[in-house]
This record gives C-alpha cells, structure tokens and sequence, in this order.
C-alpha cells in the first residue's frame, strides 16, 4: 500500500509544497536573512550583521509598543477569557432563548478587524464628544477603546469554546458533588474549572496570541495615534518597513523579535498543553 | 438527568431553571449591548455626514437628516464597491477550494506515508503555523510581484501556501484516524492512489473539508494586510476599499463608509445564517485542534 502511495508523491504533495516555498518557505528564510542587511531595494543590500537589531533600541518607540501590546494583551485575555466564561456559564442553564443569545454574541467574531476598527472609532467618537474629545487625542482611550472593541468580537468566540466544554462535563460528577452536599460555586470551583482546565488553556493562549500579534483593529481604530503612542508591535513593524527610507532592514530585524516572542508564547502553550493532559 | 449526556443539546439537558424570565432579561439587555454598535452603523446609513460624528451620532435620523439611498449610491461610487466585492468572493472562493483539495492530498500523503522527508515537511507545516505574517510580509509581496502573483487569481497560489499550515495540520490529524483496513481493502479490488483519495477518504473527511473550509474562508474573506501588500494596486478587495475610504479625503467621509460597511456586513450575516452550525462547530474544532 506504501509503494503505490509513495509513487503518487508529484500528485499529492508537490502543489501544496511549491505553494507553501513560494508562500512561506522562501519569504520566511529571506526575511531572516535581510534582518542582518541594509537596504532600501531588496535586491541591493549590505551585509551589517547586527547593526539592525542594535538600531531597534536606539529609539523607543519598539520598546514602547511592546509594553503596550503586552498591558493589552494581558487585560484583554483577562477580560475576555472571564466576561466569555461567565456567559458560557449562564448559557448552559436551560431558560428561554439561550440559542439566539449565542448567535448573537458569536456574530461579532465574524466581522474583520478592519470593519470592526471603522465601526468602533464612530462609537466611540460620539461618546467621547461629550468631552469634546476624540479617540486619538489620548492613547489611554485608544487602549480602552481596543479593549472594548476585543472584547465585544472576541467574547462570543471562547464563550463557544467554553460552552463545548461545559458541555462535555459529565453530569455524574455534577449530581455525585451535589449529593455530597456541594453548593453551586463549590461545584464551580472543585468540579468543573478542574475539568475545563484544557479548555481554559487553550482560550487564554488564543486570545494572547491574537492580542500580541492584533493589526487590523489597530489600523482602523487609531492607526496608532496620537503619534505613535497607541501603536501596537505589528503596526510598529509594518510603519517601520513603509514609513521610513532606509530602515527597511530594522523593520525585518523588529519582525525577527516580533516572532520569537510569538514562537516563545506558542511553545508555552504547547507546553502548558501537554501537562495538562498527563494530569488528566 | 443523567441517562445520556452525549447528545444532549443543553436546551434539553437540565430541568429548566428557577426564575429563567430574570436569566433571559439579563441576557436580553447583554445581547442588546452587543447589537447596539450594528445598529448605530444601520441608522447612520441613512444619515447625511453632517449629522454623524460629534454628539450627533446617536440621533435618529430625523426629516432633515435622512438620506435615503445616497450613502449607499455615493459609497459605491467612490470605492468601486462591486468590483472589490467581486474580487473578495474571487479571491476566497478560488483560495478555499485550492486549499481544501490540495492540502487534503498533501495531509492524506503524509498521514500514510512515514518517511523522513514527509516528517519534515509536516514539522515545517507546524512551524509555520506559529509565524506572524510581519515576519515574511515584505519578502513575500516581494516574491509574488517577481512571479507575477499579484492579480486576485494570482493570490491563490499565494494563500495556498501561506495557509498550507493550518489546513494540513488538521487534514493529517483526521487521516491518522480513518482505519487502514478499508483503503487496503480497496488497493487489493485494485484503486490506486487517487481511486483510494477520491473514492474513499474524500467522503470519509467531509466533517474536516467543512471545518477547514469555514476557517479558511473566515480568514481570507477579511484579511487586509496580505492582498494591500501583494496586489497590484489596480485591484482592491473589500477591507482595502473601507480602509482606502478611511485616509483617501483626509476626513473621513461617514455617511457613505457606513452604507459600505452595511454591504459587507449583510453577505456575512447571510453565511451566518445558512451555515451557523457548521461555522461554530468548525470554530470550536479549529480551536481545539489549531
């Protein structure tokens, strides 16, 4: 069965790899190679080993978007995760209307950033003009105002998941820890947070990883201003490639940074992932 | 209660609660929180720009403010709506089903074939499943304009290959679990490599050809960054055009963005509609799988 399977090599795998070189393989490896170069043309660079990624810190607005990325990431995980729990929670009673009520929490999550960006700078510009203020006048509202905006798209999405979860709880274990007496927020605690510990893994991890590498709601939202101060590390990156001559190079070596901190989230989760699961 | 929690739908699991009417009221004022900024964008649709933006925003339209269809006639106008709107469906269609068919040949392959190379390649599927689009965005569009890749026909290719990772990744988790013992059955009958993909594994992945499908069609039909850098500047896709009619005034025009975000919010909706199952379902499967 192998033979005939292997000989279908050229058939099967080799439209999906020349896409996945030209789409991946070669932009990646050429991305890592120019993050050491510099250039304004691609095809015309000097050889500057690390001078790049020394650049970076020469100013610090990079260091700046990264804090910022990394408080939003982490009070938008908090928030989501909790508001998106709580709601699974309230859904997995039996009371009227909890099907429409996911669909309409699930809806946001379809909608793209961009859109989403548009639709919440409107929202939040006619709030904030009761103070004759605007969204970009102050990176504290771009910061709540992306908060906000995570929060509704993102909510209905791990509510889904924690719902799946909740779900597949047996309810043995629900009666059996009533039987012995246990109220609702023991149960909670001791009998189904333990269980949906994998499913809480893996919404916190997704939404951090969305937050860390967010762009479009970014853009649209604020596009980083006032100035640079609500910009996040990947519209830091790609303002860096675009915005200004000659640093092509810094941006690609910001890129490289940019990925080892994502690379180092999602070995995190696989790790957090795989004792989860000896635990079990 | 407890005879069988397998295919309970929650709605049937439990008795109902104490006071369910306090729990859909709260509920209810929750889901109008969550409605109210579509809504905003519905009413502004018909509003004049002079009266959104400023406190205005929130009024109703009123006598003096209506205007009819003319966001919705000027929006059009401005960014070429229906042909972004074209290129959009063309590109994700297209992409989707390239996607689909080559990955599921791809992740097949390498489920049943164990050797070093298929094991490399499905670990640089896997890593690339991990990298952020900055990384290879320059190069990439780079690449693609030397290749001539940047028509929306030309982004399939593009999108097959940036999207192979996932796509794969899920295809060969699904195959790992189908059972040899049919596909031997059929080479002995005498199928070869395709009469066994086509005719027996095919059906078999239905359940993952929709779930990949629903993620990858999610993600391309909104994606802004890749198809700005990579396509020709010529084409635009509909993020491009509602981000385009953001900076191209200097002031941003409402009235007529609205209308357009109206537009491309309804055929999502839509698809939300007809495929709701589906797309929750394969969300909760990307999740836990991806």
């Amino acid at each position: 069965m192998k033979r005939t399977v292997r000989r279908a090599f050229p058939l099967f795998v080799l439209p999906t790899l020349i896409a996945f070189f030209i789409g991946f393989i070669v932009p990646f490896i050429w991305g890592a190679y120019l993050s050491f170069n510099k250039f304004t043309v691609i095809n015309n660079t000097t050889f500057v080993g690390l001078q790049n990624y020394a650049k970076i810190f020469t100013e610090n607005d990079f260091v700046h978007s990264l804090w910022y990325t990394a408080l939003f990431a982490i009070i938008s995980v908090l928030t989501i995760n909790i508001f998106g729990f709580l709601i699974a929670l309230a859904l997995t009673k039996n009371f009227r209307g909890t099907k429409a009520f996911r669909t309409i929490f699930f809806m946001p999550n379809l909608i793209g950033g961009i859109v989403l960006g548009t639709i919440w700078k409107m929202i939040f510009n006619g709030i904030l003009a009761h103070w004759s203020t605007t969204i970009v006048s102050d990176a504290k509202y771009g910061f709540w105002g992306l908060v906000i905006l995570m929060n509704w798209q993102q909510i209905g999405y791990v509510m889904i998941i924690y719902i799946a979860g909740i779900m597949g709880v047996p309810h043995e274990l629900i009666e059996s820890a009533e039987i012995d007496g246990a109220g609702s927020w023991q149960c909670l605690k001791s009998v189904i947070i333990p269980i949906l510990r994998p499913t809480i893994t893996i919404c916190t991890f997704l939404t951090l990883t969305n937050g860390f590498k967010l762009f479009d709601q970014n853009l649209a939202l604020t596009a980083g201003k006032p100035g640079k101060a609500s910009e996040m590390l990947a519209l830091n990156i790609y303002n860096t490639f675009y915005g200004r001559v000659g640093w092509q190079g810094v941006g690609q070596a910001k890129a490289v940074l940019f990925t080892i901190l994502v690379a180092v989230i999602a070995f995190a989760q696989l790790h957090f992932t795989r004792s989860g699961e000896e635990q079990m | 209660m407890a005879k069988n929690n397998k295919n309970v739908s929650v709605d049937a699991a439990d008795k109902p609660v104490k006071h369910g009417w306090i729990w859909t009221l709260g509920l209810t004022v929750l889901a109008l929180f969550f409605i109210f900024p579509i809504f905003e964008v519905v009413i502004n649709s018909f509003k004049e720009t002079s009266a959104i933006g400023g406190t205005d925003t929130f009024i109703l339209p009123t006598k003096e403010t209506f205007s009819g269809l003319v966001n919705y006639v000027q929006g059009i106008a401005d960014t070429n709506f229906w042909s972004a709107f074209g290129n959009t469906v063309l590109i994700t269609v297209l992409s989707v089903l390239a996607i689909i068919i080559c990955t599921s040949m791809c992740g097949w392959y390498i489920a049943r074939v164990d050797s070093k190379g298929t094991k490399l390649i499905y670990f640089l599927y896997a890593f690339s499943m991990v990298i952020p689009f900055q990384m290879v965005m320059y190069t990439l569009a780079y690449v693609a304009q030397n290749l001539n890749l940047t028509s929306p026909i030309g982004l399939v290719p593009v999108y097959l290959g940036f999207g192979a990772g996932l796509a794969t990744f899920m295809f060969v988790g699904f195959a790992k679990s189908i059972p040899l013992e049919i596909e031997e059955a059929a080479m002995i009958d005498g199928c070869g490599a395709c009469g066994i993909f086509f005719r027996i594994v095919l059906p078999i992945m239905k359940p993952t050809y929709i779930t990949v499908a629903i993620l990858e069609a999610m993600w391309i039909w909104n994606d802004y960054l890749l198809p700005y850098l990579v396509l020709d500047s010529d084409y635009k896709t509909v993020p491009i055009a509602i981000q385009f009619l953001q900076t191209s005034h200097g002031q941003v025009e409402w009235g007529p963005m609205m209308a357009i975000i109206i537009l491309a919010i309804i055929p999502i909706i839509i698809f939300y509609a007809i495929c709701q199952k589906y797309i929750i379902g394969g969300v909760v499967a990307g999740a836990v799988k991806g």
